[in-house]
């Protein structure tokens, strides 16, 4: 029987993509009826077993409520200390190494010909059907090379400069609109809108639209299989049919506009189309689909729950909040504070091209391996008192969560300069941005981040 | 002892004296020279330490390794005789040497 991936590439000149994969899914779901698809996981939250009742083989650190349990720290330093390449055998998304001090997840992140890419970046596995969508984060060279090129100029700290004002505006606006002194999900209102503004302006997409993006984003980045959050294979293939569909639209408006002789705009359809290498990826729907979900996701989730863990950071920390409103020049440095502090995404995913000795252990070829930024950045073999948030820290830009190598974020100027814009807008209006409850946290195993977090405002005088 | 001058975007210069055993990168860092970020602290890892080298020193000062120079192609101001800095050794043959920051780290 012919993969899902060979019939769509085949369909791909003539049928359009959003078409083939409603047929993927209905494929899927017709299999589902016959028992001949993989047994979805399920998740049930409990609370996490004390640390100190473990062995070490019993650890399973993919267990996707640990960060809302906020048992993630104990279990990490456990691993760090007693058996840094750690290997769990039995965990529900199969066998997997886990690679938690900083020296180590840069050798690994850095040896991208002993650890490939290729088969994805997630614990677990893209749904049955969509398990061929091709994006560069998981590609090795040299591909990834070329598919990164085409796009990372859009990000590039030269356009960004030119972009600075709109961002400006556009937070300013934001934030005018918050209410003072009443409480409010700061997740909904600042977080997510913020961000979702921010891709919408980079990909010239209806900002009144920008909600769909940021919608498309949380069922693609969050699924049972791949990292143990909630949501459903329908979910999945439903929100990669309507991104397939509206981004194609876009491609061809653009592709008109440019064959009419219009000048071409700075978004990253029109670089996409403009480029040898990747002017024809709306006739391949998987490629398509995965560097369209790797720039959403990307710039999504890791900046929104960024801007949350800032605030929650400043209030568990008071004395750093009142050393920042003493010296806004800090800002720059506590950006690269909080993403250190936060760590968006958890871990990268890579295979061993070949059998390698790391740190005493024996990681065979094909082996699965998980560098935890979450852990090194926590690592205090390099990052002195590692669990304190410290907006003056000296090397605060050495942080892991950007990773490092050939697929260092291609972002991570523009998450920076997103956040630095927000808290010097923030320090212009609010003398306090109060945290009144608990937050809640997202069900996964990837996305370190907030489903809400509800807090207070106090004017400036 | 020779000196290795540094030019920056705008086209303000500073002149550093060599010390040898160390990085450029380093050597830079420890004089202050604003525009460099190494934030991977020399490992070759992260392109924020991105040079550019006067063309008659390119040759002269030792071979880009293939990581380095995917490194470099991650930099949208890749220029023909781009270095990372972390990757020279700097020695007393240098003295005379310029280099040219870029206007930004990436």
């Amino acid at each position: 029987m012919k993969t899902f991936s060979e019939v769509i590439e085949k369909g791909a000149q003539v049928i359009p993509g959003h078409i083939q994969i409603k047929s993927a899914h209905l494929l899927q779901k017709v299999k589902r009826k016959l028992g001949q698809s993989r047994p979805m996981p399920v998740f049930t939250e409990s609370p996490a077993a004390d640390i100190d009742t473990l062995s070490i083989e019993e650890i399973d650190v993919s267990n996707p409520f640990l960060f809302r349990q906020n048992q993630w720290q104990s279990y990490f330093k456990r691993l760090r200390d007693e058996c840094p390449v750690h290997y769990q055998k039995t965990s529900a998304f199969g066998p997997f190494w886990s690679i938690t001090r900083y020296k180590d997840i840069m050798f690994v992140d850095k040896n991208h010909q002993l650890f490939s890419a290729e088969s994805g970046i997630m614990l677990g596995d893209a749904p049955e059907g969509l398990d061929k969508i091709e994006t560069f984060i998981a590609m090795d060279p040299p591909k990834h090379d070329l598919q990164r090129q085409a796009v990372q100029n859009v990000v590039a700290p030269k356009n960004l400069k030119e972009m600075e004002a709109l961002i400006r505006k556009r937070t300013a606006s934001v934030l005018d609109r918050l209410p003072v002194g009443e409480t409010f999900d700061w997740v909904d209102k600042v977080s997510v809108d913020l961000t979702s503004m921010m891709l919408a302006t980079l990909f010239d997409f209806p900002i009144e639209q920008r909600h769909k993006l940021a919608s498309w984003s949380d069922v693609l980045g969050t699924n049972p299989e791949g990292n143990g959050g909630e949501g459903s294979t329908d979910e999945v293939f439903i929100a990669a049919a309507e991104l397939i569909k509206h981004f194609s639209l876009i491609w061809r408006e653009k592709e008109a506009k440019l064959a009419a002789g219009e000048e071409k705009s700075f978004d990253l359809i029109s670089l996409l189309l403009s480029n040898e290498n990747t002017k024809d990826m709306v006739k391949h729907p998987l490629e398509f689909l995965g560097n369209l979900a790797l720039l959403i996701v990307g710039g999504n989730d890791t900046t929104r729950n960024s801007m949350s863990g800032g605030v929650l950071a400043l209030n568990q920390f008071p004395e750093q909040f009142t050393k920042l409103k003493h010296d806004p020049s800090l800002i720059p440095n506590m950006v690269s504070e909080i993403i250190r502090w936060q760590t968006p995404l958890a871990y990268m995913r890579r295979i061993a091209k070949q059998d390698v000795e790391l740190n005493g252990q024996l990681i065979k070829k094909g082996d699965k391996v998980l560098m935890w930024y979450v852990s090194g950045n926590r690592d205090e073999r390099d990052i002195e008192q590692p669990d304190q948030f410290i907006i003056d820290r000296k090397d605060a830009r050495k942080h892991l969560s950007f990773g490092f190598g050939i697929h260092r974020c291609m972002g991570n100027r523009l998450a920076e300069m997103q956040l630095r814009i927000l808290w010097e807008e923030l320090l212009t209006r609010f003398d306090n941005i109060e945290v009144i409850e608990e937050p809640q946290y997202v069900q996964s195993n990837f996305v370190k981040g907030y489903t809400k977090l509800m807090v207070k405002l106090t004017a400036k005088v | 002892m020779g000196n290795i001058t540094f030019i920056e975007k705008n086209g303000e210069q500073h002149l550093v004296a060599i010390s040898e055993d160390q990085s450029l990168m380093q050597m830079a860092m420890d004089n202050d020279i604003p525009g460099v970020d190494a934030d991977c602290g020399g490992q070759c890892a992260c392109g924020t330490c991105h040079v550019i080298i006067e063309d008659k020193w390119f040759s002269k000062i030792g071979h880009v390794s293939d990581t380095e120079t995917q490194m470099l192609e991650m930099t949208p101001e890749q220029a023909k005789t781009s270095r990372l800095s972390c990757q020279i050794s700097v020695t007393q043959e240098m003295d005379g040497m310029v280099v040219r920051l870029p206007e930004f780290q990436m």
